[in-house]
This record gives structure tokens, C-alpha cells and sequence, in this order.
């Protein structure tokens, strides 16, 4: 009996609650956001609409992939999702400053504004990936993403995106496994509709096989990574191409990355006293790393060498890290402009420091406008208007012309390979020799390198 | 039960005993078989390495002797933030999450007094007085710290379920890091080099050993002979030993239970604070998570050692240190396992089981206050 009523009041007030939800909600839209929510909700009409009714009698036909109709007055919908907290958020908050910086300098696209939203938040991580991956593909007007930051979020954000036959444009990321092995075979984690500007990484690993091999002249090396996919992935790339040369690898082995004591594990290196280790993990790993290098024995001549994960001011002024080598992407962007909008990568810069009050704080943002400026030119190939004032974007079309793109990009040369691979793949590595200089732009490059695609 | 038992005829009672025991060799035989296959694993790979050695294979004896002298040093730390896990468990019968916190505090507080003094020249010029200088201030703080959680957190529970006081460290514990973040930022600040006196390596009895290494076992030693001192000597030393006995009796033979637990809380923040110095001697590197691991590795030496037990939470540490730092080179690397050490924390988690198997009470055994005694 007790129980009973215990229930029916239960019952009464979860009916209230549900009732009040409803009440809240609609005070929300009514007073906030009611211009934007009757945009929102009439768009979707509008669309639905010629895609069924009109796409038949009309000249265009939406493809296999499905079409984006975009109503007169109504912008182009595209998304940016970078890492922009958290860690990593100085590599993601340049990208999407220069995504939202190259749809302000191509301007429309046949009368059409282009609207980026609100930048999405990929955490650096599968989990941020998916979550905002479904965001994204539940607004069925969205045409493309420029993202990743990180190649663990595209991973688990790629699947959705191509899934809904959109498109996806990163600026960052490198691993192979999300392109291919640049033979032929796609990586695990290729999906179509997936375009990349940063380099694969085992053109990275190449760049850093020769130098060593061929420029240092140094024949034996040791490789540490971290367990994580994109660490283990730089450091296999750089292994199998230092045996390819002809070179010894004596070990590749893995660290945590919460170790401390480092000595075990450089011990176990210093066995078979290799002339070079090749380390392209993070802090604060790579800091016990490089600290506690010097003392063990059998490394007392070893050539150290870190990767861009590495080249942050933290890191430079570690006393330890004088004499080391980084490899990263190659960063000569100097006068090279972008062939869609025309603006150089000087100009740009002096642009974004007015703007923003500083300089990007991480290397991809050249990539970042690249790859918007890619993605907007290739919309503008593809777009068709019709007779209503609308725009018609086919999702098939758009990925034949990004895949077919070529032109000049502030980062180089940019043409699609048949697995995404679009950008120059050029690879640079610099040298560390005064740890009072922390800004890695100031190193002085001692090589670079250019991957062939195809 | 005791009177249920009468019931049943005797066939059926005996036929449970038996069964019982049955149940029990079989566990027995479960025990024996881990032990004896843990034994025959350390014993080959032991085999392996020192046939490898005198071989002239792997690791060099210069490289033998850095990993020993840095496990020695990192357990050595371990130990010093060992005994604040212990002491405050064998008092209050409850694990203090957050004195790895304690110990992250020491450190990052610590590192702007050592930064202070690298920019103005002292630490080159002075480095005795600057060593410590920093000691003096990573103890304070830490010190301070752990009163204060006391006297915040912990105070208010006592007499509480024990669990309860747990999820109260945890919660200090994710507190205590994320003010630290907010103060300090979350990147990394690196300490400067040891200064130029500890920066070679000296010569004892033949054996050459890397100068910080060395002073950071000698700190060790000294804090922990302090402490015997303390404990055993004075008279709040004689009153925490009360207190961890029973602190119903001691408070009634006039010792303030309170004030003991604090001067408890104060010896593991300066315990705490001695480890960060020795953290900022090896590592260097400190964020607001700095604490985190070490406070996880402490914990595990001291149940490695027998919670409760003051020589048991050093002892731990430097055993845990020695597993960690040789165990996955000598066994594993003996049995021709490649990359190692790789399993350095499985190696040292192993060790952890196989000792509580052997001995579930830890290697120095348990000491415990009259509420945890069955």
C-alpha cells in the first residue's frame, strides 16, 4: 500500500517534470533564439522539398551520395572541429582562426555567403571526434568539415562523416593509417570523402631516415614511442625506412606516457649503443627523456632527435635539449600565396597578429587555410544554380573535384592522391643548438624533404 | 549456525568438513602452483641474464650499476612518501588520496624558490644554501598543506565510516590539483640543473655513482634516521605511537588524540616535502599531475611493505624501486624478451602480488591500531 502511493507520486511528479521541461524549452526559443530557430526550422522545409520534387524536373540530379539544396538567402553550411581545449588546444585554436580567416578572404560563392558556425571541439580524442562527428551529420545541410586536429579524432569521426556522404578536409593530421601506405593499399581507418593537407607521416619518417642515414652519416638507431598511434606510427615509419637505407635499427621500444624514471628503458638502448635515437613523443615524457639521457652508459655518443611534438617553448629551454634535432612539417611558407584566394602566407600572418594580438601559436595554420580554401574552391566548382535562386551542391560531384583539385597552396603544391593525400609532403628538420631560444621558428633548418605521391 | 549444526546427522557434517577441505587445497593448490611458476620464472630469466653477462652480451656492468643506484634512489623517494600513507592509515585506518598532492605541492612551490634563485646567480654560487633553501620551503608547504587538509577535510569525519574519509581524499585529492592548475598553470616547469657541486659523479669504493643520485640517497637516509629519532625519542613521538595503538586508551591516559593526529599529518607533509626535493634533484620536470603516479607507486610500497609499519613503507619503497628499475631487465630481459622493459609497471604490480601471496601481510608486516585487529 505505502509502496503504492510512494509510486503514484513518483509517477505525478516525473509527469510534472516532464511537463515543465516542455514549458522551459519553449520559453528558451521564444524569447532567446527565436529568429534563428524559425531560420533552422524552415531551412530543412525548403530543402526537402526541391530535392524530392524539384531535382526530377530540374536540370541537375542529386548523385548516389545524395545533394545539398541551399535556399535563397541562406548561407553554405560548412563545420570546423579542432582541438581548441584542453592540451593541444595551441595547435586547434590557429586552424580554426585560419578556417574561418580563408572563408572571409574568398568571399562568396555565387551569392552565396559561407557560414562556418560555431568551431566544434574534437578533444583530441576518438571520443570528441565522434561526438561532435554526430552533430555534424545530424544537419543534413552541412556540405563539409575542415578537421581533424588530431589524427585519434578523425579516426573515430571519419566513419560518420563519410557515412553521411559528406566531406572532410584536415589540416594536421598525419597518421598513414588514415590515407595509405603510399603504395596503393588503403590505411585501416581510410574512408572516402577524407582529404588531408599535413604530410603522411611516413614521408616524416622517411625525412628523418635519410637525414640521419645520409646527411649525419650515422648508420645504427634506436626508436621510443609513447603506445599512442600516432607516436608508434612516426617511429615504425622512421625504423622501416632507416633498414630500408641500409641502416641497423637496434630497437624500437615504448615508454608510458606518466614514466619518470627513464633510466631502465635507456639502459636498455644503450646495450647495443646506437649512433642515433629518434624519440617523437610528447612532454612530459620527452623532457625525462632527454634529461636523463646523458648519464647512461653506452649513449654517451648518441645523436638525439625529437619530432614536432617536441618543438614547443617548454621544451627548447630544457638545457638538456641543446645540440638535439626536430623533424616537422616543412615551414618555408615564406611569399607563397594560395592560387584560390591569392593571399600569401606573409600576409597572412601580419593579418592574423593584427587580428588576434599574437602569432599562431603552432604550425598548421597555413594547412588549415589551405585546406578551407580547397574545400570552398571545389564548392564553387560543383555548385550549379537553379532556376528558383537556389543553390545546388551535389555530395558525389564535390568529392570528384576535391580529388581532382590541383593548384598552389601556401604550404606548396596541392594535388589530391586517390586515398586524400593532398598536401606538398614537405618535411624539414631543424637543429637546437641554444636552449635560450624557445620559439622553434627561429631554428635554423638544416634539411628538407619532398615526398612523391603516386 | 550453532545451533543449526546439532541437526544434521554426522555423515553430513563430516562430508562438509571434507568438502571444505577439499575447497580449501584446491585454492592451496592454486597458490602453490602461482608460487612455484613465479619462482621458476625468476629463477631462469636470473639464469638467462647472468649467462648473458658473463657472455659479455646486453648490458654492461657500468649499466647494471646506474640502473641499481637509480632504482635505490627512486625507491628512496618512494619510501619518504610511503611513510605518510602509512602512518596516516596505521592512526586513522583510512588511505589519504591526496598526499600525493601534498608531495606535487612541495614540488611546485618548491621550483618558484628554486627559480628564483637560478635567475639571481645563488643557485650556482651557493648551492648548499640554495638546496636548502628549496628543501626548507617544499617542507613548509607541504607541511602546511597536509595540516591544513587535516584540519579542513579529515577532522570533521573522524569517528565516521572509514569509507567515508576516502572519498573525502579523493576529493581533496582532484581540489588540491586543479587550484594548482589554476595558480601555477597546467604546463611544465622545469627545475634548473643541479648546480655545478652535484653535477659530476664521485668515486666510492671503486664504484662511481652520479652525484645527484647519491645525495638524494643520503637525504634519504638522514630523513629517515630523523625520523626514528623522532618517533622513538621524543614525547608527541611516544604519543603518535599511543595514538596508532589505541587512541581511545591513549586519549585516556591524557594524550590529546587531536594534536597527535596533526603532528601525524606534519610528519608526512615533511616527509613529502623531503621527496619533492629529491623529485626536483631526478626529474625535474613538475605539473599539477606531478604528484599523481608517485602517490599511486608510494601507496603500493607501502602495502608492499606491511601498512602501518614505518620500516615497512621505506623498505617497500626501495624494494619497489629495485622491481621497477631492475626486475624487467633481469627476469624478462634473461628470458630473451625484447623491449622489456615496456612492463616495468607490470613487473613491479607482479611483485606486489607475488609478495602478498607469499606473505599477505606484507614483508615487514602489518602494524595496526586496535579498530583494524580481528
Amino acid at each position: 500500500m505505502k509502496s503504492n502511493r510512494v509510486m503514484r507520486l513518483l509517477a505525478i511528479l516525473g509527469a510534472l517534470a516532464l511537463i515543465l521541461a516542455a514549458c522551459g524549452d519553449g520559453d528558451t526559443t521564444d524569447t532567446t533564439e527565436a529568429p534563428e530557430t524559425t531560420d533552422a526550422t524552415e531551412a530543412p522545409e525548403t530543402t526537402d522539398a526541391p530535392e524530392t520534387t524539384e531535382a526530377p524536373a530540374g536540370p541537375p540530379e542529386a548523385g548516389p551520395l545524395g545533394a545539398v539544396t541551399v535556399a535563397p538567402g541562406d548561407p553554405i553550411e560548412i563545420r570546423s572541429l579542432e582541438a581548441i581545449s584542453g592540451p593541444v588546444a595551441f595547435l586547434g585554436i590557429p586552424n580554426e582562426r585560419a578556417t574561418q580567416m580563408a572563408i572571409n578572404d574568398f568571399g562568396q560563392i555565387k551569392g552565396f555567403d559561407v557560414n562556418m558556425g560555431v568551431g566544434l571541439d574534437d578533444l583530441c580524442s576518438g571520443e570528441g571526434g565522434q561526438a561532435s562527428a554526430q552533430t555534424i551529420v545530424a544537419d543534413e545541410q552541412i556540405v563539409g568539415v575542415i578537421g581533424t586536429s588530431c589524427s585519434g579524432a578523425a579516426v573515430a569521426a571519419i566513419p560518420l562523416i563519410s557515412g553521411a556522404g559528406m566531406v572532410m578536409v584536415s589540416p594536421s593530421n598525419t597518421s598513414p593509417a588514415l590515407t595509405s601506405d603510399l603504395e596503393g593499399t588503403p590505411g585501416i581507418d581510410y574512408q572516402p570523402g577524407y582529404y588531408r593537407i599535413a604530410h603522411n607521416d611516413l614521408f616524416q619518417g622517411k625525412a628523418v631516415a635519410e637525414f640521419v642515414f645520409n646527411e649525419l652519416g650515422l648508420v645504427t638507431a634506436a626508436a621510443i614511442h609513447d603506445g599512442d598511434s600516432y607516436t608508434q606510427g612516426l617511429a615504425q615509419a622512421f625504423a622501416d625506412a632507416f633498414t630500408e637505407l641500409g641502416g641497423t635499427i637496434t630497437l624500437v621500444v615504448g615508454v608510458g606516457k606518466e614514466d619518470t624514471d627513464m633510466t631502465p628503458v635507456l639502459t636498455e638502448i644503450g646495450q647495443s649503443s646506437p649512433e642515433a635515437a629518434y624519440f617523437p613523443i610528447f612532454q612530459p615524457a620527452g623532457d625525462f627523456v632527454v634529461q636523463q639521457f646523458a648519464g647512461v652508459a653506452g649513449l654517451e655518443n648518441t645523436q638525439l632527435v625529437g619530432a614536432d611534438g617536441l618543438l614547443v617553448s617548454d621544451f627548447l629551454g630544457i638545457p638538456e635539449s641543446e645540440g638535439m634535432y626536430f623533424s616537422g612539417p616543412d615551414l618555408a611558407f615564406g611569399e607563397n600565396a594560395n592560387a584560390v584566394t591569392g593571399i600569401s602566407a606573409n600576409d597572412f600572418l601580419k593579418s592574423y597578429e593584427a587580428e588576434f594580438g599574437e602569432a599562431p601559436t603552432a604550425a598548421f595554420w597555413a594547412h588549415a587555410y589551405d585546406a578551407t580554401a580547397m574545400l570552398l574552391a571545389a564548392i564553387d566548382e560543383v555548385a550549379v544554380e537553379l532556376d528558383d535562386g537556389s543553390l545546388f551542391i551535389d555530395r558525389q560531384a564535390l568529392r570528384d573535384a576535391l580529388s581532382s583539385f590541383s593548384g598552389a597552396g601556401m604550404t606548396g603544391e596541392l594535388a589530391c592522391d586517390e586515398f586524400g593525400d593532398c598536401g606538398a609532403q614537405g618535411v624539414q628538420i631543424v637543429i637546437h643548438e641554444d636552449s635560450s631560444i624557445t620559439d622553434s621558428t627561429q631554428l635554423p633548418v638544416v634539411f628538407t624533404f619532398k615526398g612523391e605521391i603516386g | 549456525m550453532t545451533a543449526t549444526a546439532k541437526k544434521p546427522p554426522e555423515t553430513e557434517d563430516s562430508h562438509q568438513r571434507e568438502r571444505r577441505a577439499l575447497r580449501l587445497s584446491w585454492v592451496d593448490l592454486f597458490l602453490w602452483a602461482i608460487r612455484i611458476a613465479a619462482i621458476i620464472i625468476i629463477v631462469v630469466g636470473l639464469i638467462g641474464s647472468i649467462q648473458k653477462f658473463i657472455a659479455g652480451e646486453g648490458i654492461s656492468a657500468e649499466g647494471w650499476r646506474d640502473l641499481l643506484v637509480s632504482s635505490l634512489s627512486q625507491g628512496a623517494m618512494y619510501g619518504l612518501l610511503a611513510l605518510g600513507y602509512s602512518m596516516v592509515y596505521g592512526v586513522l585506518g583510512f588511505i589519504n588520496f591526496a598526499h600525493g598532492e601534498v608531495f606535487m605541492s612541495g614540488t611546485m612551490v618548491g621550483f618558484i624558490a628554486a627559480n628564483w634563485l637560478f635567475e639571481n646567480g645563488i643557485w650556482d654560487s651557493n648551492p648548499i644554501l640554495s638546496l636548502l633553501l628549496v628543501l626548507l620551503v617544499a617542507m613548509v608547504t607541504s607541511t602546511l598543506l597536509a595540516v591544513i587538509i587535516e584540519r579542513v577535510a579529515y577532522r570533521r569525519l573522524r569517528g565516521s565510516p572509514r569509507l567515508i574519509p576516502l572519498i573525502t581524499s579523493i576529493g581533496m585529492s582532484f581540489f588540491i590539483q586543479y587550484s594548482f592548475a589554476g595558480f601555477f598553470g597546467a604546463g611544465f616547469n622545469t627545475y634548473p640543473p643541479p648546480p655545478e657541486i652535484l653535477a659530476g659523479s664521485v668515486t666510492i669504493f671503486g664504484v662511481e655513482i652520479r652525484t645527484t643520485q647519491l645525495t638524494v640517497i643520503i637525504i634519504a637516509i638522514v630523513a629517515m634516521i630523523g625520523l626514528w629519532y623522532f618517533v622513538t625519542k621524543t614525547k608527541t613521538g611516544r604519543a603518535v605511537r599511543a595514538v596508532a595503538e589505541d587512541k581511545e586508551i591513549a586519549g585516556l591516559m591524557g594524550i590529546n588524540v587531536d594534536r597527535t593526529i596533526v603532528a601525524v599529518f606534519a610528519i608526512g607533509g615533511a616527509m613529502a616535502g623531503v621527496a619533492a626535493l629529491m623529485w626536483a634533484l631526478l626529474f625535474r620536470s613538475v605539473n599539477f599531475l606531478t604528484g599523481f603516479i608517485p602517490g599511486i607507486k608510494a601507496f603500493t610500497a607501502a602495502v608492499l611493505g606491511g601498512v602501518g609499519n614505518m620500516a615497512g613503507a621505506m623498505g617497500g619503497g626501495v624494494l619497489l624501486g629495485l622491481f621497477e628499475g631492475l626486475g624487467p631487465l633481469l627476469i624478462l630481459g634473461g628470458l630473451g624478451i625484447e623491449g622489456a622493459t615496456q612492463l616495468k609497471d607490470a613487473v613491479a604490480f607482479m611483485a606486489l602480488v607475488l609478495v602478498l601471496v607469499f606473505r599477505p601481510s606484507g614483508l615487514f608486516g602489518e602494524r595496526l591500531g586496535s579498530d583494524d585487529r580481528v
